[in-house]
């Protein structure tokens, strides 16, 4: 846990005073992810540097884990915190291996541990140790740099991470990877990490708890959705962007989204049937699953087939889309946009069927958060965490393509 | 910084200049002179080496150190006006550091290797300094950051980042200390001066070329020794010549 309290820096500069960070208060739980956001110098890498004490502040408390950090020799103070710095900063003159080993190194490490370690790490960023252990930082793109920073960080295991935007040197593609990776690391390692971004983007998705600089001041500090759907005033409105709805859509997956316990039919039951369970749940439409492998290869309207005969395999249509339980919401949209319809079915990653998600379902969930104001639609843990986010509406819902 | 010439360039020099110089002394018949005098130059370039191992070693020793303390950052304002005055220093020709040194410590061996110390001892702390100071401060923050001592930064980051450089400046006092032992010979340090000094006094061509190349061939030998000790020790990852 980081508390900070009433945290201020001055900067004394020939030209004057500079007011870096102004009374700035917060706390960050234990194995929480903060990130701290807000436009260029508005004092993010400052704040973050007085939680290490390489800015020593000028006014207010910081404590780490209840103990003020001003009660600490630095050096051992920073030795339990991982660093990842805004420049990246590998020591060129060491291999790959060896700046990974540089922590645990200092604290007494043996170095059989440390290189097993090392490998590991860059492993888990994605860089094959095989390839990369003994190649020099010049022989790193800037991106197969950062991951290396980051591995560098996490070396000596230390229970609090500062990292000043650590993959902002890294292409949008493999940034969504590591972003990833780094998440599913976060899910077993559960740091507690101070994170600097200014990519709205990346806070939502990386962070459980975003903090709005402006000018030194801390705007807002609350969890990514409600700082998406209830933003305290004009500045932070305009800075999370005036599609800020659209971007709540990727914090929630589809699977809690979902309506589960859905009917179903196989291409061997007779049409009758279909109809009647349709009838039974109220749903103008039902989905047709392979008896084998449960996977849904069709649909049945029941406008279509209400006087119809012979076996449901006969009547089934194209199914109009599916997506997987996993993903997000953002990503169901864009499927239904996709295949211009208001339904989806619901799979997991073997294929099989689990539920269906419509358009009426997200809008209502995107909702309710307006109905019922100081409340943010994702609630303390993440779905990263693998944990059940929200409680899915309950009974049917005739939402069924047209 | 330092050391502009290649040494494929000087290597050229020395290739051509030799191959001419052979020509002419051929049909001079200087080289049976030169041949004559073996004796004399195997014991004079001996004492020349001594004296640039002296000198230059104890340049090196005083020098490196001097640099790392003027460039802790509680020396930083000192530093600036210091090396200010030592760039002042680099400026005196090195035959008046010779008198000067002639001048307090009399003749002999001493005031020779002293001056020579005083004329390589410029560019070593020189680039020492500066080599550290242009440390990217991104690594000094990364180390700083990781928990490192200032002790622990200055060996583990700083010196091997800033290594090149110091041995460039290395490289620039023992060629400097290589070319002006000949003078020590002046105020009687010894060397090959003797024979150079002696024979453009005596007018004898062959004498003096008796110790003017030898003393261009250790100089090239020398500057040859340091880059590949240079070339071997600075680590891979912050040397230019190692890929
Ligand atoms: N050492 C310093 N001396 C004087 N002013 C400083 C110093 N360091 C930072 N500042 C000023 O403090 C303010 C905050 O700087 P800071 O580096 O924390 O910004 P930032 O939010 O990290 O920006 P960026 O996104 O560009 O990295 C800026 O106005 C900057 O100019
Ligand atoms: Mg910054």
């Amino acid at each position: 846990m980081i508390t900070l309290e009433n945290v201020t820096k001055i900067f004394e500069s020939p030209s004057g005073a500079i007011t870096a960070v102004d009374h700035v208060s917060f706390e960050v739980p234990e194995g929480e992810i903060c990130i701290l956001l807000g436009p260029s110098g508005c004092g993010k890498t400052t704040t973050m540097k007085m939680v290490n004490r390489l800015i020593e502040k000028t006014g207010g408390k910081i404590f780490v884990d209840g103990k003020d950090i001003d009660d600490y020799d630095p050096v051992t103070l920073r030795r339990t915190m991982g660093y990842v710095i805004q420049q990246i900063g590998l020591f060129p003159n060491m291999t790959v291996e060896e700046n990974i080993m540089v922590v645990p190194r200092l604290v007494g490490t043996p170095d059989a541990k440390a290189r097993k370690r090392a490998a590991e790490l860059l492993g888990m960023v994605a860089l094959d140790p095989g390839i990369f252990l003994k190649r020099f930082p010049r022989e790193l793109s800037g991106g197969q740099q950062q991951r290396v920073g980051v591995a560098r960080a996490l070396a000596a295991d230390p229970p609090v991470l500062i990292m000043d935007e650590p993959f902002g040197a890294i292409d949008p593609i493999n940034r969504e990877t590591i972003q990833d990776e780094f998440l599913k690391m976060q899910a077993n390692l559960k740091k507690t990490i101070m994170f600097v971004s200014h990519d709205i983007d990346e806070a939502v998705k990386m962070g459980d708890r975003i903090a709005i600089f402006r000018e030194g001041r801390l705007e807002q500090y609350d969890r990514p959705d409600t700082v998406l759907a209830h933003p305290t005033n004009s500045f932070v409105r305009e800075f999370v962007g005036g599609d800020r709805t659209l971007k709540r859509l990727r914090l929630v997956r589809v699977g809690d989204a979902m309506h589960p316990g859905a009917p179903y039919v196989f291409p061997e039951d007779r049409i009758g049937d279909a109809v009647a369970r349709m009838h039974e749940y109220g749903h103008r439409s039902i989905v047709v699953l392979n008896r084998e492998d449960m996977t849904p290869t069709g649909l049945i309207r029941l406008a279509e087939v209400e006087e119809a005969r012979g076996s449901c395999g006969e009547h089934a249509m194209r199914l109009p889309g599916r997506v997987h339980v996993d993903a997000d919401l953002r990503r169901a949209v864009s499927e239904m946009f996709t295949q211009d319809t208001t339904w989806l079915a619901c799979v997991d990653s073997d294929g099989r069927f689990k539920g269906h998600i419509t358009q009426r379902a997200i809008t209502h969930l995107l909702g309710e958060t307006y109905r019922h104001p100081n409340e943010g639609v994702v609630p303390d843990t993440r779905r990263q965490r693998g944990e059940a986010v929200l409680e899915p509406e309950t009974g049917p819902i005739p939402g069924a393509p047209a | 910084m330092g050391m502009a010439v290649p040494r494929s360039v000087w290597m050229w020099v020395l290739v051509v200049g030799a191959f001419a110089l052979g020509a002419w002394a051929q049909s001079a018949g200087l080289i049976a002179d030169i041949l004559w005098r073996w004796e004399d130059i195997v014991f004079l370039a001996r004492q020349h080496m001594q004296l640039v191992a002296i000198s230059g070693g104890l340049a090196i020793l005083v020098g490196v150190p001097l640099g790392i303390l003027l460039s802790r950052p509680a020396m930083r304002r000192m530093a600036e006006t210091l090396m200010q005055g030592l760039n002042v220093g680099t400026t005196i020709p090195t035959l008046a550091v010779l008198a000067l040194s002639m001048t307090f410590l009399g003749i002999g061996t001493v005031p020779a290797i002293f001056a020579l110390w005083i004329a390589s001892l410029l560019p070593i702390v020189r680039n020492t300094y500066i080599g550290i100071l242009e440390v990217p401060a991104a690594l000094r923050e990364a180390a700083q950051g990781m928990g490192m001592t200032n002790l622990q930064m200055l060996w583990r980051v700083e010196l091997p980042n800033a290594l090149w450089v110091i041995f460039a400046g290395i490289r620039t006092a023992l060629a400097i200390n290589v070319g002006t032992v000949p003078l020590a010979f002046l105020i009687g340090g010894g060397g090959l001066g003797e024979l150079i000094f002696t024979g453009i006094a005596l007018a004898e061509t062959g004498m003096m070329l008796a110790g003017a190349i030898p003393t261009a061939i250790l100089a090239v030998l020398t500057d040859f020794l340091v880059a590949t000790v240079a070339r071997f020790t600075v680590p891979r990852g912050v040397n230019p010549l190692a890929r």
